[in-house]
């Protein structure tokens, strides 16, 4: 190894070392922002020693890469709503695995040995996947397409098939790499299953499949590294990697649902009969909700991705303050899919400056449920369905939910009668002690706020 | 050999990041996942050795390709998650 060479791995060293302390860093809120530039440092340092490599000899298309990329990256990640923060993550995930698709077909040449041909189909296979599979799901977040699961019969039959032929072009192309059909094939089966996978993914299943899309996108960057015989590839890929795999399972813990089951079956293929639900809807006006609030000294705000759809996280934050001027204790409960990815309520409420010590975790707010005078529920469904423990043929039985039915008075705040993100009925809504608020969740909060100013 | 010592690594990274990310909190989750697709733009790296062999053949463009996408990755990534973690603030008193 020359000395440059060398000098090269050692910074890639480091930079995984600020890579592994960054994310180290992100363990906690007050250290996060500090872990995340020492993990972009990290970043800086490997694309300098890349560019020392011996083998460049031009450097205006890197260079016309870096602008048109950092252009776009830096313009979307000034512009984007903290509200669509879910499809910004889908796409750059899709972005990712293009790059390591990308980056194996480009590393093919007539030298290769059989591992690297393997790891080079792993690259292109995993990255198609990402791709095509981000895109599905961006635009099913972003309702291009429709958030519904596109099922038909004898899918899972195709999707085999479609595996097998996968397969069987990957082993092709090992076997004979000098014929470029084989690669093509494989790169069209490849982005044909990253589409077949994801459309039969329902709506509300999105949280899981973006944490699971993160995930691939960094186990293509892994073995885009072991196509290019990269160290640093591999190492920041098999973060990511984890980190995704991670995310998914606290996302299907949460809905009690196995990750097959997220995958290979839809909400709607559960269901079959109606939940008997009894009991009446009780609405309540919002000066009327004032005269409750105003009484309470223990109030919990559930917030939902509704909240998010009307903007209301900043008067609900307008609302928090009042309340403890009024001496009441106030706290959110946060379900894990609460929204559409993980922690989209956190960032939500921490753009509207509500303290993160604020945040409850689920399992932290539900012991505390009973002593609530008011839960107020904004936008959420699904997350607070007391049929997760009371209706055993319920599709979302078991899961577990913030147990606001418990809470002495429920606000539930709702733009009309209608399903949540699932579409399952929400006994909720019938129990005796639910009030609804009816209207946009910005107006009827902005109207609590006017009553506990002028009172 | 270079296979072995590089699974090796691989093995190694994967352990260490089931730790990492098991300590990090589910407020930061969001900011998690977008600073993990800033890190998965260091498919970068690879990039720019493909991007730069002068040959102007496929695999150049190819490179190049990647070198804009993944540059997309690491720039829009570590940007947005920087703007979300200025946001959070803890309680005042």
């Amino acid at each position: 190894m020359s000395s440059g060479a060398l000098l090269i791995q050692l910074a890639y060293v480091v930079s995984a070392a600020l890579f592994i302390f960054g994310l180290k860093l992100l363990g906690s809120a007050a250290t996060a922002r500090r872990g995340n530039t020492l993990s972009s440092l990290g970043m800086l340092l490997a694309i300098i020693a890349a560019l020392l490599d011996q083998g460049i000899v031009e450097y205006q298309w890197i260079i016309a890469g870096f602008l048109v990329g950092g252009v776009i990256g830096a313009g979307v990640a000034r512009m984007v709503q903290m509200t669509s923060m879910p499809e910004m993550v889908a796409l750059y995930n899709g972005f990712g695995g293009m790059a390591s698709l990308l980056v194996g077909a480009a590393a093919l040449d007539s030298s290769a040995g059989t591992f690297t041909l393997v790891t080079i189909v792993l690259s292109i296979l995993i990255g198609g996947v990402t791709f095509t599979g981000s895109i599905v799901a961006w635009g099913k977040l972003s309702e291009t397409f429709g958030s519904g699961a596109v099922q038909f019969g004898g899918q899972q039959i195709v999707n085999s098939l479609i595996v097998l032929a996968v397969l069987a072009s990957g082993v092709m192309f090992c076997l004979q790499p000098d014929n470029p059909q084989w690669l093509i094939l494989m790169i069209g089966l490849s982005l044909l299953f990253g589409v077949m996978a994801v459309i039969p993914i329902g709506g509300a299943d999105m949280p899981v499949v973006i944490s699971l899309l993160n995930s691939y996108s960094g186990l293509a960057a892994c073995a885009a590294g072991f196509a290019v015989n990269n160290n640093i590839l591999i190492v920041a890929g098999s973060l990511v990697g984890a980190s995704g795999i991670i995310l998914t399972q606290i996302m299907c813990k949460a809905m009690n649902r196995s990750l097959s089951h997220v995958l290979f079956s839809g909400f709607a293929s559960v269901s079959s009969e109606e939940p008997v639900v009894e009991g009446e809807i009780k609405p309540i006006s919002v000066e009327d909700a004032y005269y409750v609030l105003e009484a309470a000294s223990n109030v919990a705000i559930i917030p939902g991705y509704g909240m998010a759809v009307a903007q209301a996280q900043h008067v609900v934050k307008e609302l928090t303050e009042l309340l403890e001027k009024n001496g009441a204790e106030v706290n959110f409960g946060i379900h894990p899919v609460a929204g559409r990815m993980p922690g989209h309520m956190n960032v939500l409420l921490a753009e509207a400056d509500v303290p993160y010590d604020q945040l409850l975790e689920m399992d932290d707010i539900n012991p505390r449920m009973e002593t609530v005078d008011v839960a107020i529920v904004i936008g959420a469904n699904d997350v607070v369905n007391p049929a997760a423990r009371e209706v055993e043929s319920s599709p979302i039985y078991g899961m577990p939910v913030i147990n606001v039915d418990m809470a002495r008075t429920v606000f539930v705040l709702k733009r009309a009668m209608a399903s949540g993100f699932a579409g399952i009925e929400n006994p909720l809504f019938y129990k005796d002690n639910t009030r609804m608020l009816f209207g946009d969740a910005k107006e009827s909060i902005g109207g609590l706020v006017r009553e506990l100013g002028n009172g | 050999m270079d296979a072995v010592f590089l699974t090796f690594i691989l093995m190694l990274s994967i352990f260490l990041g089931f730790e990492l990310i098991n300590k990090v909190p589910a407020t930061l989750h969001t900011p998690l996942m977008s600073g993990a697709n800033a890190i998965s733009g260091i498919t970068v790296v690879g990039a720019i050795a493909l991007a730069g062999t002068g040959k102007h053949d496929l695999a150049n463009w190819l490179g190049a390709g990647a070198v804009a996408l993944a540059s997309i990755n690491v720039v829009g990534g570590y940007m947005v998650t920087d703007r979300m973690l200025a946001m959070f603030k803890k309680k005042e008193g």
